[in-house]
């Protein structure tokens, strides 16, 4: 084995992997906001007294999550056109990602509702607390501090998985890495080195959103 | 020349899933393998066996799998080993698979009570006895279904090694999208295909937890 491994050229390209990861986040963050918002819908169409929502929202769950991202990503942005959707890149990425995580959300969510007992929404009312008061104090801590963990374990997957975006050219960190990789022809280095900065992005939130739920549900100031 | 869209390519489409069934077959084998290691490493009653398993599962765990298929595609010829893409691609979704295999089998191996080996040492039954008699038989009971469960993922992340170049069923896709300009049937075809063996996968993986559930 002759091969000499240069990481140092790759140094000149720290500040495109610093935009490559602010771009990451921003996609994250967008997919998570778009794909709950989603969620929350399909979410409530799932306990729905009409039977064909119902079976819409269960439909789309499945559909969703027994198809590959990749495969959703090529019909929105290679499907859509003939059709007469024409979408670049970035926002067709956005729309896969956030469809695909509308239905991971959904379950997330649905599983947030059913955390909280009913139990607990008719001892608020006892208590005098009017309708709202009783879901703002009541239900939504309980239910978020239930929903949390798989929240922020999602918003990591999803970091990961918007690293498939950049097979239809959306720019984000992976995008960079063909980037880096056309200039200098150093793939090995180039793609060892942003799939560690993945790495130390997961650990980074994983260690954010731990912190948070310490700060919020562990450490609490007694009301 | 661009030609319709027709059954020949359905049929195409239908026998190139048979790369991603294989792919999905031979990762299940191969991270099983490696999965049982991790697991046992990671339930040793050896600290440093448990922090390198540890270590090992955060790594595939907390890098994106598309870059660890790209990674292992042009590291593996810099240790001279000439690998194609079906090497690339069944070596790295293997070792993919082993770390989420390694942590739901920890988890059904802990999640068999305390007592199961209190009670079997109170019978007199040695360790290995009291594995392979009385705690593994109910691990492996409750691990059927969440391994199941993994399938389906594994067979949607099969896709991703169509960026490096291996044949199956997404790349399939694109090849036959390139030759008909027909992109939307294509993919919704190759979408229904990859539907039909995922939600088999699915609802196999519900109806064995279901019937856990009845033996419990």
């Amino acid at each position: 084995m002759s091969y000499n491994f240069k990481f140092d050229v790759l140094l000149r390209y720290l500040p495109e992997i610093a935009h490559g990861v602010l771009l990451t986040l921003q996609f994250s963050i967008v997919t998570m906001v778009f794909g709950l918002a989603i969620g929350l819908v399909v979410a409530i169409a799932a306990i729905s007294p009409l039977t064909p929502i119902r079976l819409a929202a269960r439909a789309y769950v499945e559909a969703i999550r027994n198809t590959p991202l990749l495969v959703q990503l090529f019909i929105v942005f290679f499907g859509l056109p003939s059709i007469g959707i024409r979408l670049d890149a970035n926002t067709a990425a956005l729309i896969a990602l956030s469809i695909n995580m509308g239905a991971y959300g959904a379950e997330i969510l649905r599983a947030g509702f059913e955390a909280v007992r009913p139990s607990q929404i008719e001892a608020g009312r006892s208590l005098g607390l009017t309708a709202g008061q009783t879901f703002r104090h009541v239900v939504l801590f309980q239910a978020v501090k239930s929903i949390y963990p798989a929240l922020a374990s999602q918003f990591v997957l999803i970091m990961l998985t918007t690293s498939v975006v950049s097979s239809i050219g959306a720019t984000e960190l992976f995008h960079q890495a063909a980037f880096i990789d056309s200039r200098t022809y150093r793939s090995f280095e180039t793609y060892t080195l942003i799939t560690v900065s993945y790495l130390v992005l997961t650990l980074g939130f994983r260690a954010f959103f731990a912190a948070i739920y310490w700060a919020v549900f562990v450490r609490r100031p007694r009301r | 020349m661009i030609r319709e869209f027709g059954s020949v390519d359905v049929i195409y489409l239908i026998a190139s899933a048979r790369w991603t069934v294989l792919l999905a077959l031979t990762a299940m084998v191969g991270g099983g393998l490696l999965g049982v290691i991790v697991a046992v490493l990671r339930v040793a009653p050896f600290k440093p066996f448990n922090w390198l398993a540890i270590g090992y599962i955060n790594l595939i765990q907390g890098t994106p799998l598309l870059g660890q298929l790209f990674v292992f595609f042009f590291g593996l010829p810099l240790i001279g080993l000439s690998v194609d893409a079906w090497t690339a691609a069944a070596l790295s979704l293997s070792i993919y698979a082993s770390a989420f295999f390694g942590e739901i089998w920890r988890g059904s191996l802990q999640s068999v009570s305390q007592r199961q080996w209190e009670a079997g040492a109170a019978l007199g039954l040695t360790y290995s006895q009291r594995l392979g008699h009385v705690v593994l038989p109910q691990a492996i009971r409750i691990s059927i279904a969440p391994t199941v469960g993994f399938l389906v993922q594994l067979v949607k992340n099969t896709s991703l090694t169509a960026l490096i170049g291996f044949v199956e069923l997404t790349r399939a896709s694109q090849i036959i999208s390139g030759a008909t300009f027909a992109p939307l049937p294509v993919y919704l075809t190759a979408a229904a295909i990859y539907f039909v063996i995922c939600f088999s996968l699915s609802q196999l993986a519900r109806m064995l937890e279901r019937r856990l559930h009845v033996a419990r």
